[in-house]
């Protein structure tokens, strides 16, 4: 990681959804670090609480049900977790803005597209009416769609280019940061490698930070600079993409790049990880990989467990390092 | 080894509004026995209605099925449903293909209830092998869907699928909702079972590294028509299409040190509706030339090794 100075630093945040009388326990104690100009991948499997940080962080989590119990959102030092909601929406768009995963709902389907970007950028600055439709204009342009069509409907655009409009209503005001939640996973792969293509190219033009939010260790290795690793809504693993890649030391990290079939070994089987992932409402104590880790012993099922650094000096939420035998990644 | 499924210039074609939807237009292929035809492209490409129109669960426009050397293609009555006990599909959803109001239990017997072949004390002792089969706990025999996670549920739609003991299953994106270490806990039971009873697959899926590693041939589509066909081994070593070529290059890959070259493709898919003639993937294809524009033929570029591509010889 490089030494700049983080103006985006996540400290210990624990964020619990109540329902029907029983506590989920979403993010348990995350802390991360987001330098300038830098991208951070955040993967993990469905419901480990990737998205749970990212709403947390935009302060969009459903009021009644999530409950932020303990933690820091630092943006250039002031805590958005304590900030006005009045405050938090010139936050929003302006210093930070995101992108949803399913671009069929994201956009409002009785507003022409170009509007929908057009709104986001009179909110945010003191112009008028006209100027502001043309520089929504000019992001359709950025992002590879013709001007010519900022009067059509969402549902005249194909899932790729939905996706583009909204990624340029995300950076229609040039936000410091964007946070990217699976921003491709409904795409088609063809269409995927156009788009995560042109956030690479208007990332380093604008120099944005962003945090990815991803399922897929491939989208990382083309897209992040870092990596955390996220089971049960805690960091498990976290480093710069060589260090995770190249050296995983956590086992649910070493399993994870086990479980993708190779495109280079023929193999009969795959290496899946056994058992499933735990309950949220229910976590295993101690470790919660624990009930699924082959190297697992008395001590990983009793308190919680530290982060330690790795002979490469990576971070890792393990405390049988010395057992785990540094996983050579399939290429 | 003998054939299962020959499959020979299908068409299948919907009615629509503005004229006709050419989902599968011209599909020809044979599979062996115990072997799998990965059927890969991107969405909208026909896949999933091909393996449909295979097993009957739509009415081919043109063309013939053969199911082990019989022609298929319009049976009716009992001889459609002796087919059908020989030809299963599994789905890609695991939320929506399970009955909400039906216990596991119930949702696997209702193939061997509907053939009337078996005695109640039978079901029952089936749907427990079943269930053992695939890997899942009989104390979940009176459970709902809605109590199990989305690879257990992928488990019971492939015990339902073996119920009748078939020769042949269509698998649409069985794994596509799983993540990745359930997904690899699923695609080693598709292959052991498919071992151990000599199970024949069309595996369809858009996932590049997933049909590598269960295919023995693959066929790859855009837009209803086939663009090659051959040994998967060899689509990974030398893809011949430029579509393939494409497809492949745009797979992120974990390994981060030697990037891929990748081919950035302009544009996105045509309409099928009313398609023009030639290869569909001509206004995407920088090779394209004027010939592209003409009825394009699949031709063996190499032994097994199918392309349809005016300009393949050329190109590689």
């Amino acid at each position: 990681m490089s030494n700049n100075q983080a103006f985006l630093s996540i400290k210990d945040l624990v964020v619990e959804y109540t329902s029907d009388g029983q506590i989920v326990q979403a993010v348990n104690g995350v802390s991360f670090d987001l330098q300038k100009g830098r991208t951070i991948g955040l993967v993990g499997e469905t419901g480990a609480g990737k998205t749970t940080i990212a709403k947390t962080i935009m302060r969009i989590l459903p009021d009644r049900a999530a409950h932020i119990r303990g933690g820091q959102v630092l943006l250039d030092g002031k805590d958005l977790l304590t900030t006005s909601e009045e405050e938090m929406r010139k936050v929003r768009g302006d210093k930070i803005s995101m992108v949803f995963q399913d671009p069929m709902t994201a956009l409002n389907p009785t507003m022409r597209v170009g509007d929908q970007i057009a709104e986001v950028i009179i909110h945010h600055n003191d112009i008028s009416q006209a100027e502001s439709e043309k520089r929504a204009g000019q992001m359709l342009e950025m992002v590879g769609i013709p001007a010519g069509r900022y009067r059509e409907y969402p549902h005249q655009f194909s899932g790729g280019m939905k996706q583009r409009v909204v990624i340029a209503m995300a950076l229609a005001c040039t936000p410091d940061i964007l946070l990217a939640d699976e921003p491709t996973t409904a795409l088609d792969v063809t269409i995927q490698a156009q788009v995560l293509d042109m956030i690479n190219d208007l990332k380093q033009k604008n120099n944005t930070s962003m945090i990815l939010i991803t399922h897929d260790l491939g989208v990382v290795a083309q897209v992040c600079d870092d990596v955390a690793v996220i089971y049960a809504g805690q960091i498990v693993e976290r480093g710069s993409k060589e260090q995770v890649f190249d050296h995983p030391h956590h086992p649910y990290t070493i399993g994870l790049f086990g479980a993708i079939p190779s495109m280079n070994v023929d193999e009969e089987y795959l290496h899946p990880i056994d058992g499933l992932p735990p309950d949220p409402s229910n976590l295993p104590k101690g470790c919660p990989f624990n009930p699924r880790c082959p190297y697992a012993t008395d001590a990983c099922r009793k308190g919680a467990i530290g982060e330690v650094q790795t002979p490469d000096g990576h971070w890792c939420r393990c405390v049988n390092l010395d057992q785990v035998k540094e996983g050579a990644i399939k290429s | 080894m003998s054939t299962v499924i020959e499959v020979k210039n299908l068409f299948k074609y919907f009615p629509v509004p503005a004229g006709m939807l050419h989902a599968v237009d011209d599909v020809t292929f044979t599979i062996e026995e115990g072997k799998t035809l990965g059927v890969v492209g991107e969405s909208g490409c026909g896949k999933s209605t091909l393996g449909r129109t295979i097993v009957h669960l739509l009415e081919s426009t043109k063309g013939q099925i053969f199911l082990e050397g019989k022609d298929i293609t319009h049976v009716k009555g009992k001889e459609l449903a002796a087919a059908r006990e020989q030809m299963q599909i599994m789905f890609q959803d695991p939320y929506s293909s399970l009955d909400p109001r039906k216990t596991l239990e119930q949702t696997i017997i209702e193939p061997l209830l509907v053939s009337k072949r078996f005695k109640k004390a039978e079901m029952y002792e089936k749907a427990q092998e079943l269930m053992e089969l695939v890997g899942i706990d009989q104390r979940l025999a009176k459970a709902y869907p809605h109590e199990l996670d989305g690879g257990r549920r992928q488990r019971v739609g492939f015990a339902r699928a073996l119920a009748l003991d078939p020769k042949f299953i269509v698998c649409d994106e069985p794994v596509s909702a799983l993540d990745v270490s359930i997904q690899a806990q699923v695609l080693n039971l598709l292959r052991k079972l498919q071992k151990e009873k000599g199970l024949t697959y069309m595996f369809i899926t858009h996932d590049m590294s997933v049909v590598r590693h269960i295919s023995d041939d693959i066929l790859v589509m855009y837009l209803g028509q086939m663009v090659e066909k051959c040994p998967s081994k060899d689509l990974f070593k030398k893809p011949m299409h430029p579509y393939t070529r494409a497809l492949l290059s745009a797979i992120p890959s974990v390994d981060i040190h030697n990037p891929i070259k990748r081919e950035i493709l302009k544009g996105e898919l045509t309409s099928p509706i009313n398609p023009a003639p030639g290869c569909r993937f001509a206004a995407r294809c920088k090779y394209a030339t004027d010939k592209c524009r003409q009825p394009q033929t699949l031709t063996e570029v190499e032994p097994n090794h199918f392309v349809s591509c005016c300009r393949v010889n050329e190109l590689n």
